[in-house]
């Protein structure tokens, strides 16, 4: 399944937030549900959810692994997600359990390719 | 979104799309759900001014010399009350109690109303008007085609209808009159579906894109925004107002929605008036509730309320209100006695939020708080 969760592998954590599209589609983010720190997710499990004025939007675990960390920035100014959403307005941390699993999935130039599809629409 | 049918469009949707909104099926029409932000295009409305295409919604004409004969009998307000140049929030009643529509009622003057209805319901309307005019002196036009309507609606509204049209600052809130726009025969009233105060404005729809970007350029030192759908719903929620077909219908009466006080059953015969009278004797099993998040959450149409741990209904509008800060919405819920105060839970998610029973609206302007009708 093709989304538009993004992740970024550092020093045995993947950080997990969404793409500057994604939250242009969004918009006006009110709230973001995340995980419990400790919930073990799946590589395209639901395991968050984005709330804007209009509607919710679910996110989705873009490795398999266990959650260690939660943005609780974001309770507070969930406007970041709009603001910064590839740097503080990231969501959670994911301790990887299936290493190399991020290869699934689309790089840069692919995402590129991909919002230019109407499947890249179909969700948000 | 729904791309199965064709969707209608209004006379503005040219000047929507250069505004670069966002549209959406509505009803079968493509409006703009948002310009830019619906947390901005709310904030406008409550601090300064927003501009709001209604064109979608219906204009039935009512004329003749038993047009408030037969006014009276397909409305439960009383619209005798009104005089010429008044306007009223009325409810359509169905023979069982339930409502047909929400609309609001204009007297013109020499026995001519406008009736303005919504969207969704324009045939039904015409229809359930024509059975109920049968052997009367009134004749019907429909001019919902004909006409296209835009709202201006916030503290800075009068500032910006005064500068084109002086005389609509005279009207009261629920103020209604005929005015010539860019030529043409159109209506003003003192309307709105915001909380603020506001004016709507009926016009042929040959016209309205020159009053749409007249009203835009001259708003926009007053701080005007166009402003869609998005921000039309929290707004309306938050001042109490219904949406015919989500918050009422043919199946919920005015009654068990809060608005028994839309019924006169003091003003003589009309539709459904025994069954709106046994309603009254009998008590209400289910009400239209009122609740706020204690916590952080966004509820939705649809979020099941318990109380008690027991299901007691469904909310039928709810939303993030940008004023309050919080969820809000409303549902039918089967303990009509419950109080402001009162705890409940809503879920979300799979989880359960505590909420409480507000007392309605959340959101009264400071204007509309003065306001003389």
């Amino acid at each position: 399944m093709k989304s538009h969760e993004w992740v970024s592998v550092e020093g045995g954590t993947a950080s997990v937030g969404v793409s500057d599209h994604a939250q242009h589609e969004i918009s006006d983010v009110v709230y973001a549900e995340l995980p419990k720190i400790g919930r073990k997710v799946a590589q395209g499990e639901a395991c968050a959810v984005i709330e804007s004025v209009k509607a919710a939007f679910d996110i989705y675990a873009p490795v398999s692994g266990e959650v260690v960390a939660v943005n609780e920035v974001l309770a507070k100014d969930p406007a970041l997600v709009n603001r910064s959403p590839l740097e503080e307005g990231w969501l959670f941390k994911v301790k990887p359990s299936k290493p190399g699993e991020e290869s699934s999935l689309m790089d840069f130039a692919k995402y590129q390719e991909f919002l230019k599809s109407p499947a890249a629409n179909a969700g948000h | 979104m729904s791309t199965t049918t064709e969707l209608r469009r209004t006379a503005l949707y040219d000047a929507h799309k250069a505004l670069g909104a966002k549209l959406v099926d509505f009803h079968g029409w493509e409006l703009p759900i948002q310009y830019e932000s619906i947390l901005k295009e709310h904030a406008a409305v409550r601090n300064q001014c927003g501009l709001f295409d209604v064109s979608h919604m219906g204009q039935v004409w009512v004329y003749g010399p038993d047009a408030l004969k037969f006014l009276q009998t397909i409305n439960t307000n009383d619209i005798g009350k009104i005089g010429p140049g008044k306007a009223i929030y009325s409810h359509l009643p169905n023979e069982k109690g339930g409502v047909v529509d929400d609309v609001i009622v204009s007297n013109m003057g020499d026995n001519r109303y406008l009736v303005v209805v919504n969207a969704a319901t324009i045939d039904k309307d015409f229809d359930y008007f024509q059975k109920h005019s049968t052997g009367l002196k009134v004749e019907l036009d429909n001019m919902s085609d004909y006409y296209s309507m835009i709202a201006v609606q916030g503290p800075k509204a009068a500032q910006l209808v005064g500068l084109d049209y002086p005389d609509a600052l005279k009207l009261p809130r629920f103020g209604a009159m005929m005015a010539t726009v860019f030529d043409q025969k159109s209506a003003i009233t003192r309307t709105g579906y915001t909380g603020e105060d506001g004016f709507e404005f009926i016009v042929p729809s040959e016209i309205i894109s020159r009053l749409w970007d007249n009203l835009l350029l001259k708003g926009r030192s007053l701080g005007a925004v166009p402003c869609g759908l998005g921000a039309r719903d929290t707004l309306r929620l938050e001042a109490g107002y219904l949406l015919y077909g989500q918050d009422i219908d043919d199946d919920h009466s005015s009654y068990e929605a809060g608005y028994g006080w839309v019924v006169k059953l003091d003003k003589g015969d009309f539709v459904g008036r025994a069954a709106f009278e046994k309603q009254k004797k009998d008590g209400l099993k289910r009400k239209l509730i009122g609740i706020k998040l204690s916590e952080r959450g966004v509820p939705r149409p649809g979020t099941p309320v318990f109380v008690d741990g027991k299901q007691a209904g469904t909310l039928c509008s709810a939303t993030f209100s940008p004023t309050l800060q919080a969820g809000i919405g409303q549902g039918y819920l089967d303990r009509p006695d419950l109080k402001p105060g009162a705890k409940l839970e809503v879920e979300l998610h799979g989880r359960r939020a505590a909420a409480e029973v507000v007392k309605m609206p959340y959101y009264v302007s400071e204007d509309l708080k003065n306001a003389k009708t």
